[in-house]
């Protein structure tokens, strides 16, 4: 499902005050199937991009289309609604959502909440909470007795128990060790594929952008500064320094072992296994 | 949620932000008892005059005030129809058995209104211009003669500043719930109300599950900085009484002077 914004403009308030143009006259498309990742400091406006897919922030001026529904000041009453059943969206820290007594209700509140029956939403919980890994036998557990890692894990099937078409996340894997970041984000990617979802992810992590996305935004003080390929992000050194962004491992590697072996590689490497690679081809390794 | 403007604090630097915590939470009590010296409308309008003195005075837009009695107003307006009802006597326009209205009652109605608005109104402003941190050491200061009654009141303020310190994070945590909860299909404000109560469930279960972490982090973070309750503690901001405090009171026994020389005597509506 396409995602295309046209000069939106986005206020965000937070208590008594308001931050007007949180999002500067933004206008984007973002391709059905892809796996776009979002980038840029504290405060450039990511979170309120990721806002915006569903309606929790409403644009002041401009319009937000989610295939078919379009979001405007004016119609978001309705709009909103329909967009949230298209939009699944993983926030920070999702298992501070969990509320029900077991897994399974907590699972099926969402798929529920958007007129699923009952006996249906119970299939699903099944059919996701085995898809992201854990027993069935933990359903009829209270949520709040899981370890740390589990709870993320029954979160996340509680949003794709909804069935998305859009899938919208807010660094999944923040708090986790290492592996299992990398699990949550592999889970997710495979269930993209899948499914053939369009996907936003905001991450700080430049190591999941080059190992998940194909294709990337970057923010800066409210404008979307930069869409493309990871590839070319990571070649404009001077640009990255500026937008505060890091270079993937990968990528470091590269520019050290060129500085130090004095040659240049073919093309831009931002993981390890293509580092290998042209490494391998240019008689290096 | 986000609209609670009561027990807020506006960083700025207007002559209320500087005078001593104690001297304004002194100064916004006493307001409370001198209103009831008002009974006549030139003493309304002069606590009017004095309420909207101190607005101007703490430098906060008049609308951000407006709001924080938005959410009072139906108590508000159900005193004062009960005044404006029930009230006999002065010139009666209508009479439905028990209930007139009267001109009597329609004064007394608009009294008791001023009243209901100029605490809130004054009340904010001292929230508005004091760190809840130096409120709570107000407090703390004021209650010291408590001591003697065996009354906890270091504890006392200790919690009351915890608890003000977590205001603005429970907020910021509603609102994340909220949103989650939305996004998985929850629509806030829509429904009959045994629905509406419902769909409080997977706020509050969320809100409180993480308080009680927090309570735990904070009580851990305490003891293994070797917090006694017992103890005396110091203070690392010491308040300072000085001339402008001394003036601050002093306009309060001003008001209430001038209030009591005004006031009607020996007639009472109530």
């Amino acid at each position: 499902m396409q995602i295309n914004l046209q000069q939106v403009t986005a206020d965000y308030q937070a208590g008594p005050i308001r931050s007007p143009e949180i999002l500067k006259s933004i206008s984007t498309t973002i391709k059905s199937g892809s796996f776009t990742a979002v980038v840029g400091k504290t405060g450039s406006g990511k979170s309120s991009l990721l806002k915006l897919m569903n309606g929790l922030l409403v644009p002041v001026k401009g319009q937000v289309s989610i295939g078919e529904i379009m979001i405007t000041s004016e119609n978001a009453k309705q709009s909103v609604k329909e967009a949230r059943r298209k939009v699944g969206m993983v926030f920070q820290f999702p298992e501070s959502q969990l509320f029900a007594e077991t897994v399974e209700k907590d699972i099926m509140f969402g798929p529920m909440n958007f007129g699923v029956p009952k006996a249906e939403a119970k299939e699903i919980a099944l059919e996701v909470i085995e898809r992201v890994g854990l027993d069935a036998t933990i359903l009829s557990k209270s949520p709040f007795a899981l370890s740390g890692g589990q709870k993320r894990y029954v979160a996340m099937a509680g949003i794709l128990a909804m069935r998305p078409d859009i899938l919208v996340l807010d660094e999944p894997g923040a708090g986790l060790d290492p592996k299992g970041k990398k699990e949550v984000m592999d889970l997710l990617h495979a269930w993209h594929k899948e499914r053939g979802l369009t996907t936003l992810l905001v991450t700080h992590d430049m190591d999941d952008v080059a190992l998940y996305a194909d294709e990337v935004i970057v923010m800066d003080e409210g404008r979307i500064v930069f869409q493309d390929e990871p590839e070319r992000l990571f070649s404009e050194m001077t640009a990255i320094h500026q937008w505060g962004l890091e270079l993937p491992q990968a990528r470091k590697l590269q520019i050290r072992i060129e500085q130090e072996a004095n040659v240049r590689l073919p093309r831009i490497c931002l993981t390890l296994d293509k580092l290998a690679d042209a490494l391998i081809e240019a008689g290096l390794a | 949620m986000n609209k609670l403007i009561l027990g807020r604090y506006f960083p700025g630097g207007s002559l209320l932000h500087r005078i001593d915590p104690r001297a304004k939470l002194l100064a916004g009590i006493s307001f409370i008892f001198i209103l009831f010296i008002a009974n006549n409308w030139i003493t309304y309008l002069v606590l009017w005059l004095f309420t909207f003195t101190m607005m101007k005075l703490s430098g906060v837009s008049i609308r951000i005030y407006l709001r924080g009695v938005r959410p009072l107003i139906w108590l508000i307006l159900f005193t004062v129809s009960l005044q404006v009802l029930f009230t006999a006597g002065g010139e009666i326009y209508i009479d439905w058995g028990p209930i007139t209205i009267s001109s009597f009652g329609l004064i007394n109605g608009l009294y008791i209104f001023s009243r209901f608005t100029m605490i809130i109104f004054v009340s904010t402003v001292v929230t508005l211009t004091t760190k809840p941190i130096d409120l709570t050491d107000a407090i703390n200061y004021l209650l010291q003669p408590l001591k003697r009654l065996k009354l906890p009141v270091d504890e006392i303020s200790l919690m009351l500043a915890i608890a003000l310190r977590f205001i603005p994070i429970i907020l910021d945590e509603t609102q994340k719930v909220m949103d989650a909860q939305r996004a998985r299909g929850t629509v806030f404000g829509e429904g009959s109300l045994p629905q509406q109560i419902k769909k409080i469930v997977p706020i509050f279960v969320p809100l409180f599950v993480s308080s009680l972490g927090r309570a735990e982090d904070m009580a851990n973070a305490m003891e293994v900085r070797g917090y006694q309750s017992n103890n005396p503690r110091s203070s690392f901001r010491r308040l300072q009484w000085q001339k402008t405090d001394i003036a601050a009171l002093f306009a309060m026994v001003l008001l209430a002077v001038i209030l009591f020389i005004l006031r009607t005597e020996g007639h009472h509506f109530h």
